[in-house]
C-alpha cells in the first residue's frame, strides 16, 4: 500500500514540475495531459484507498517515510498516516481537483499564463495531500503553509491587477497570524508531549492532562487554542476571516478548489484530526464553537449585500465554514467532515457554475447586470440550481443531510452558550437561503439587464467547463443521502475521531436519526425548514416580485445597511491599526531609535568625540622644534614645582 | 594529502590570489578563469572533509599542529570538529557563487577584485579551523582586509564612510578578545583553544573574558545595538562583498559564540544569557519593525539579516534554560537549530543579495519605488526571487524554515514569551519580505525602464538554481547536516553545562 499512498501525493507534484519548469517547452496540450494524468491517477488511487480502508475496513497505515531530523530522542519524520479521515479527505480533494483541472482547460483557454496555472493547481493538489495524510505535527505544518504559498500564488495570478497582488499579501499575512498561533500549539506539543507524531502524542495524552503552565491554565486548553487560532487563519473563522474575500481577485477555478472545497476546509480537518486532544478541553470546545457560530451568521449577513457574483459564494462559503466549526465546538467532528465534504462538492460547483457565468458575460461579475440567464445557459442553470438547492439545505440534496445535523447537534448539545449558538445557526439558515436564492434569481431569472454588446454573445460554456459542472451536480443531490449513515452513525470515522462521553451530542443525535429517508418527512415540521422556506419566499419577492421593495429598505434601514457594506468595519480598523500603527512604529524605530539615536548619536557620536579630541589636541603637534622645546620646559617646570612642593614628598628627603 | 588538506584549504586560494593579482587587470579574462578554476577547486576539495568527517566524536579531526612563534609558544594549529566543518563548505560554496557573480559586472580592476574574494576564503576558512587563539585572531583580523578593500574599492558613492566604519566597528570588537586570550595565555600557559576550554576562571574572571569575547562576536554577528554598521556596508558594498558579508562573515560571531564563550566561560554564559537573550529577541522584533519600512531593498535585506541572526543567538543563549536533566532535546533544538539556520541564512542572504544584484546591474538603483512589475519583463527571475522570497520568510520546505522552526521548538521549553516574541517573525519577517516583493515584482510596470529589462542570462540563471536546489534541499532533508554536528554540539552542551568554579 505503501507505494500507493506514495503514488497519490507524488502524481501530482510530478505534473506540477513539469508543467512548471518545462510547461513553455512542452506546449500546452502536453502540459494539459501531464498535469490531469497526475491528478486522475492520485484520484482513482484515492478511490481505491477509500474502498480499502473505509469499505472494507483495511487496517490503519501509519509509517515514516524519511527522517527529517534526529536530535537525541526526538525523532522528527515525513510520513503518512492513513485512517478512514485521511481516506475521506483523498477522494474529495482529488475528486474536485480532478474537476477543477477539466475545468481549467476551458476557464484559462485564453489567458497567457496557462502552463503556469495549470502547475500551480497540481503543486496544490500535492500539498493537500502532504497536509491530510501527515501523521505528524511538523509534515501538517509544511502541508499547511505549502497550501497557503499556492494560494498565495493563485490569488495574485493575474499579477497586473493592483487588487490582486494586494489580495494575495493580505491573505497570505493573515494566514500568517493564524499560523503563529499554530507554531506556538505545536511547540508546545512537543514541550510536553516529547514528540511530534500523532499517534505517540495522542497516547500520551493523559500524562497532560491536569498539567498547567502560566498561572493554572491547563496546558491542553492552551495548545487547543493555539492550534485553533491556526485553523482560524486557514478556515478564515472571524476575525481572521478578512483574506477569504480579498482572495476572489484569482482565477474562479482556484476559488473553487482552493477557496471553497479544501483549503479553507485544513482548519476543520486538522481540529478533528486533534479529536482525541480537543475532547479534553471544554474551555477550547467553548471557543471553537463561539467563533464559528458568530462567523456562521455575521459573514451570512454580508452576503446578502454583496453584488459581486463570486463574493457572494465567498460569503457563503465563510458562513459554511462556521457552521463546520460549530459542529466541531459540539463534539460533533464526523457531522462536521460530513458537512466539509458535501460542501466540497456542492460550493465548487457554485464557484465553477458562476466562473460559467463570468466566462459567458466576458468577465462581468455584477449579478445586477445579469439576470434571464436561464435559456441561454441550460446546463450552467441546471447544475447551479442543484448547487444553491443543496447550499440552503433543500430536503434530499446534500447540504440538507450535513446542515440538518450540524443543527440538531447543536440543539443536544450540553456546552454553555449552546443555545445561543442554535438561534445564530438557525436564523443562519433563513440567511443562507435569502442570499443563495437572491444571487440565483438576478441571474438566471427576471429580466435580462446586460448591455446589448454582452447579451447578444451569451451562450452556454464548452464542454470542459460543463462537464466538471455535472460531475458536480451528482454528488452535490446524492451524496447526504448516500453516506450519512456510514458516515455518522456506523462508524467510518471511528479509527480517526475521539468523542468524551460526556459530550453526547453526537450519541443524542443517533438516538432520535432514524433513516437517512425519514429525515425529510421529519425535516418539515422543524422550525429550520420553515426559515429556508422564508428565505427563498423573500428572496423572491425582492428580487423578482416586488424588486423595488428592496431599495425601499436598503433606504429605511439605511444605517444597518452601511455596516453590512462596510463590512464590519474589520478591513478598515486592521488598515488603520495594524498596517497604518504598524508602518508608523516601524518608521519611529528606524529613524528615531535605530538611524538616530543609536546611529547618530552613540556610534557615530563616538566616532565624533574621538575626533573631537584629536581636534583639540591636534595643534600642539606643530612640528616645529622650538614649540617642542618651549612645552617640554614648562611640563618640567610643572613636574619639578608638584615633585617639591608637594608635602610629603619622598624627594626632600634626599 | 589527508593531513594537510585544511592547510590546502586556507592556503591555496590566499596564494592563488597573490597569482590572480600577479597576473594583473590587464589578463582580466585569465584571472577570471583561473579564480573561479581555484574556487571550484577548492570546494571539490572541501567536500572531502565533508565525506571523510567520522561525525561520531567530538574530537578535532584534519588536525596539523606545527610550531609558529615558540617564544609565546604560539601553534600554527587547525583542525574542524561539527561545528566548523558545514560553516568552511559554506565558505567555500559562497566563494564560487561570488566569483562567477563578479564575472562580468566588475570591469574596474577585474583581477584584484577576484583575489580579494579568493584570500578571503583563504583567511576565513583559516577562522573556522583556527585551534590557536593567536592565529585565530590572526585570522579574523586579517580577513577585515579584503572586505575592507572590497567594499572601499568596488562599493557604491558612500563606500570609504561605509569601509571605515565597516572595520573601525568590527576591529574595536576584536581588540577586547585579544586582551582575553592573552590573559588566559598567562594564567594558563597556552594559546590552544583546546585548553582554554579547560582552563579554571572565577566567576569575575569569566564574566570579564565573557564580555571582552561578546564585544567581539556581538558586533560581528551583529547583535542589537551594534548593528549599525551593517546596513551601512551592505548599502555601499558590491553585490559580491554584500553576499561574503552575509553569508559568511557574520556567521564568523556566531561561530564564536560557540567555539569560545560557551565552553570558555560557561558560568559567566549562564549567568548572562538572559541579558543575550533580550538581545536577540530585540533583534527579532525591533528589527522586524525597521525592515518594514526600508525604501532600499539591500537595507532591508541587511536588516533583515540581523533579524535573522537574532535567531542564532537567541538558540545558543536559550539552552540553559532550555535544559532540562534527563531531556536534552530542548537545549539540543536550539543550539542545533542555530547552527542551521547561520548555514540556511548563508544560502538565503547570498541570494537575496544576488537577486538584489541582478536588478541593480540593470537599472542601477537599490530603491524598491524604481521598480515594479518586474515578472513582466523578467519571468523567470521573479520565480527565483519569490523562491527566496519564501525562504526568507520561513516557508517549511526551504531551509529557511529549519532552523526558525527548530529554535523556536527549543526555545518554548525555556520561556514560553520568549518564544512568542520569537515567533512574531513568522508575520512580520513575511510582512517586509513579501512586501518588498510586491513593491518589486507584481503589479504594473509604472516604470518604463522596467518593462527594457532582459531577464536573467545563464550565468545568473545558474548561480540562483544552485542556491534554490541549496535552499529547497535542506529545507527537505535537514537530517545529514544535523548528523554531522551532532555529536560535536552535544559535547559542547555538555561544557556549557559544567560548571568551572
Amino acid at each position: 500500500m505503501e507505494q500507493i499512498y506514495l503514488t497519490i501525493a507524488l502524481a501530482p507534484l510530478v505534473g506540477a514540475i513539469f508543467a512548471g519548469f518545462f510547461g513553455s517547452l512542452l506546449g500546452r496540450m502536453a502540459t494539459t495531459v501531464i498535469t490531469i494524468a497526475g491528478v486522475l491517477i492520485s484520484t482513482v488511487l484515492s478511490f481505491y484507498v477509500f474502498n480499502h480502508h473505509v469499505l472494507e475496513g483495511g487496517e490503519v497505515f501509519n509509517q515514516n517515510l524519511y527522517t527529517w531530523m534526529q536530535i537525541g530522542e526526538l525523532n522528527v519524520s515525513v510520513g503518512f498516516l492513513i485512517d478512514n479521515l485521511t481516506a475521506i479527505m483523498l477522494v474529495v480533494v482529488s475528486f474536485v481537483s480532478l474537476m477543477v483541472h477539466i475545468y481549467t482547460i476551458g476557464y484559462m483557454h485564453d489567458d497567457a499564463g496557462y502552463t503556469k496555472f495549470f502547475s500551480y493547481i497540481s503543486l496544490f493538489t500535492f500539498s493537500m495531500f502532504m497536509l491530510v495524510m501527515s501523521n505528524n505535527f511538523m509534515q501538517l505544518f509544511f502541508g499547511w503553509e505549502a497550501v497557503g504559498l499556492v494560494s498565495y500564488l493563485l490569488i495574485g495570478f493575474w499579477h497586473h491587477k493592483e487588487s490582486a497582488v494586494e489580495a494575495n499579501l493580505k491573505a497570505f499575512l493573515v494566514n500568517r497570524v493564524g499560523d503563529f498561533g499554530f507554531l506556538l500549539g505545536i511547540a508546545l506539543v512537543l514541550m510536553y508531549f516529547g514528540s511530534l507524531d500523532y499517534v505517540e502524542v495522542f497516547a500520551s495524552l493523559g500524562n497532560v492532562t491536569g498539567v498547567t503552565m502560566l498561572d493554572g491554565t491547563s496546558v491542553i486548553t492552551v495548545i487547543c487554542i493555539l492550534l485553533f487560532i491556526g485553523a482560524m487563519g486557514k478556515s478564515a473563522q472571524v476575525p481572521l476571516h478578512v483574506w477569504l474575500p480579498g482572495s476572489m481577485e484569482g482565477p474562479t477555478p482556484i476559488s473553487a478548489l482552493i477557496h471553497a472545497a479544501t483549503m479553507v476546509t485544513a482548519g476543520i480537518f486538522m481540529v478533528s484530526r486533534m479529536s482525541p486532544m480537543f475532547e479534553l478541553s471544554e474551555t477550547a470546545l467553548i471557543v471553537v464553537m463561539v467563533v464559528g457560530a458568530i462567523t456562521a451568521l455575521f459573514m451570512g449577513l454580508l452576503g446578502i449585500v454583496q453584488n459581486d457574483i463570486k463574493k457572494v459564494v465567498a460569503y457563503s462559503t465563510l458562513s459554511q465554514l462556521g457552521y463546520m466549526t460549530v459542529a466541531l465546538g459540539v463534539s460533533a467532528y464526523s457531522v462536521a467532515i460530513f458537512h466539509l465534504m458535501t460542501h466540497a462538492f456542492f460550493k465548487a460547483l457554485l464557484f465553477l457554475a458562476a466562473g460559467s457565468v463570468i466566462v459567458a458575460l466576458h468577465h462581468k461579475q455584477d449579478i445586477r447586470e445579469m439576470g434571464g440567464l436561464r435559456k441561454k445557459m441550460p446546463i450552467t442553470y441546471w447544475t447551479s440550481l442543484v448547487g444553491t438547492l443543496a447550499l440552503i439545505g433543500f430536503p434530499g440534496f446534500a447540504g440538507f443531510y450535513s446542515k440538518d445535523m450540524i443543527i440538531e447537534a447543536v440543539h443536544f448539545s450540553q456546552l454553555p452558550f449552546s443555545d445561543w449558538v442554535y438561534v445564530a445557526v438557525v436564523i443562519g439558515v433563513f440567511i443562507t437561503a435569502f442570499y443563495s436564492l437572491r444571487m440565483f434569481f438576478l441571474v438566471f431569472h427576471g429580466e435580462s439587464r446586460m448591455d446589448e454588446h454582452t447579451a447578444s454573445h451569451v451562450k452556454e460554456s464548452s464542454i470542459s467547463i460543463t462537464l466538471p459542472l455535472v460531475a458536480l451536480a451528482i454528488p452535490s443531490a446524492l451524496i447526504g443521502y448516500l453516506t450519512i449513515d456510514p458516515m455518522l452513525f456506523n462508524g467510518w470515522l471511528d479509527n480517526a475521531i475521539t468523542v468524551a462521553a460526556n459530550h453526547t451530542s453526537m450519541a443524542s443525535l443517533e438516538a432520535n436519526f432514524h433513516g437517512a429517508n425519514g429525515m425529510i418527512p421529519h425535516a418539515l415540521q422543524t422550525l429550520p425548514f420553515w426559515m429556508m422556506v422564508g428565505g427563498i419566499a423573500s428572496a423572491w419577492v425582492l428580487t423578482l416580485y416586488r424588486s423595488q421593495w428592496a431599495d425601499w429598505i436598503q433606504k429605511k434601514f439605511h444605517r444597518s445597511n452601511y455596516v453590512l457594506e462596510s463590512l464590519y468595519g474589520f478591513d478598515r480598523f486592521n488598515d488603520i491599526v495594524f498596517v497604518g500603527g504598524i508602518k508608523k512604529l516601524g518608521n519611529f524605530l528606524w529613524k528615531v531609535s535605530d538611524s538616530g539615536l543609536i546611529d547618530k548619536i552613540l556610534v557615530n557620536g563616538s566616532a565624533r568625540f574621538v575626533g573631537f579630541i584629536a581636534s583639540m589636541v591636534r595643534p600642539i603637534q606643530t612640528g616645529y622644534v622650538y614649540h617642542y622645546a618651549f612645552f617640554m620646559i614648562v611640563s618640567l617646570l610643572i613636574i619639578l614645582t608638584w615633585v617639591l612642593f608637594a608635602g610629603d614628598n619622598p624627594l626632600l628627603e634626599l | 594529502m589527508d593531513n594537510s588538506l585544511l592547510s590546502l584549504l586556507i592556503w591555496l586560494p590566499i596564494f592563488g590570489g597573490a597569482l590572480v593579482i600577479w597576473l594583473g587587470n590587464e589578463r582580466a579574462n585569465t584571472a577570471r578563469w583561473l579564480s573561479v578554476a581555484l574556487s571550484i577547486v577548492v570546494f571539490i576539495m572541501s567536500l572531502s572533509l565533508f565525506t571523510e568527517f567520522d561525525s561520531s566524536t567530538h574530537l578535532m579531526q584534519f588536525e596539523e599542529k606545527a610550531s609558529w612563534i615558540s617564544q609565546f609558544d604560539v601553534y600554527y594549529h587547525i583542525g574542524v570538529d561539527g561545528i566548523s566543518m558545514p560553516l568552511i563548505i559554506l565558505t567555500t560554496f559562497s566563494s564560487i557563487l561570488v566569483l562567477i557573480a563578479g564575472w562580468e559586472v566588475i570591469q574596474n580592476r577585474p583581477a584584484h577584485y577576484m583575489a580579494a574574494f579568493l584570500m578571503m576564503e583563504g583567511l576565513i576558512i583559516g577562522v573556522f579551523s583556527a585551534l590557536d587563539g593567536i592565529l585565530f585572531y590572526a585570522f579574523w583580523e586579517a580577513s577585515l582586509i579584503p572586505m575592507l578593500l572590497i567594499i572601499g574599492v568596488w562599493g557604491g558613492d558612500n563606500r570609504v564612510y561605509a569601509a571605515i566604519k565597516f572595520f573601525l566597528y568590527t576591529f574595536l570588537g576584536s581588540v577586547f578578545m585579544l586582551v582575553s586570550l592573552i590573559y588566559m595565555y598567562n594564567k594558563g600557559g597556552s594559546f590552544s583553544i583546546l585548553d582554554m576550554h579547560n582552563l579554571s576562571l572565577s566567576a569575575s574572571e569569566q564574566a570579564w573574558i565573557f564580555w571582552a569575547f561578546f564585544m567581539a562576536f556581538a558586533v560581528k554577528v551583529p547583535m542589537f545595538p551594534v548593528h549599525t554598521w551593517l546596513p551601512d556596508a551592505h548599502v555601499q558594498a558590491p553585490t559580491g562583498g554584500s553576499v561574503i558579508l552575509a553569508a559568511i562573515m557574520l556567521k564568523m560571531g556566531g561561530y564564536g559564540f560557540f567555539r569560545f564563550s560557551l565552553p570558555i566561560t560557561p558560568d559567566a554564559s549562564l549567568e548572562f544569557s538572559e541579558i543575550v537573550i533580550i538581545l536577540s529577541l530585540i533583534a527579532i522584533v525591533y528589527i522586524g519593525f525597521v525592515a518594514l519600512v526600508q525604501r532600499d531593498m539591500k537595507k532591508l535585506i541587511a536588516y533583515s539579516s540581523i533579524s535573522h541572526m537574532g535567531f542564532v543567538t537567541l538558540g545558543v543563549f536559550a539552552l540553559f534554560l532550555a535544559y532540562t536533566p534527563g531531556a536534552a532535546e530542548g537545549a539540543l533544538l536550539g543550539l542545533e537549530g542555530a547552527m542551521i539556520q547561520m548555514i540556511s541564512h548563508g544560502f538565503i542572504s547570498a541570494a537575496m543579495f544576488l537577486v538584489v544584484g541582478v536588478l541593480y546591474d540593470r537599472l542601477h538603483s537599490r530603491e524598491i519605488s524604481t521598480y515594479g512589475g518586474v515578472i513582466n519583463s523578467m519571468p523567470k527571475f521573479t520565480g527565483f526571487a519569490v523562491l527566496f522570497a519564501m525562504a526568507n520568510a520561513g516557508l517549511p520546505g526551504t531551509s529557511g524554515f529549519v532552523g526558525e522552526f527548530m529554535v523556536i521548538l527549543g526555545v518554548m521549553q525555556a520561556n514560553i514569551w520568549y518564544a512568542v516574541l520569537a515567533g512574531t517573525t513568522l508575520i512580520v519577517g513575511a510582512a517586509y519580505t513579501l512586501w518588498m516583493v510586491k513593491r518589486v515584482f507584481w503589479g504594473e510596470v509604472t516604470n518604463p525602464a522596467v518593462s527594457t529589462l532582459s531577464d536573467i542570462n545563464a550565468r545568473e540563471f545558474g548561480i540562483l538554481a544552485i542556491l534554490a536546489v541549496a535552499v529547497v534541499a535542506m529545507g527537505l532533508y535537514p537530517q545529514p547536516v544535523i548528523d554531522v554536528m551532532h555529536v560535536s554540539i552535544e559535547h559542547l552542551l555538555n561544557q556549557a553545562l559544567t560548571s568551572k568554579l
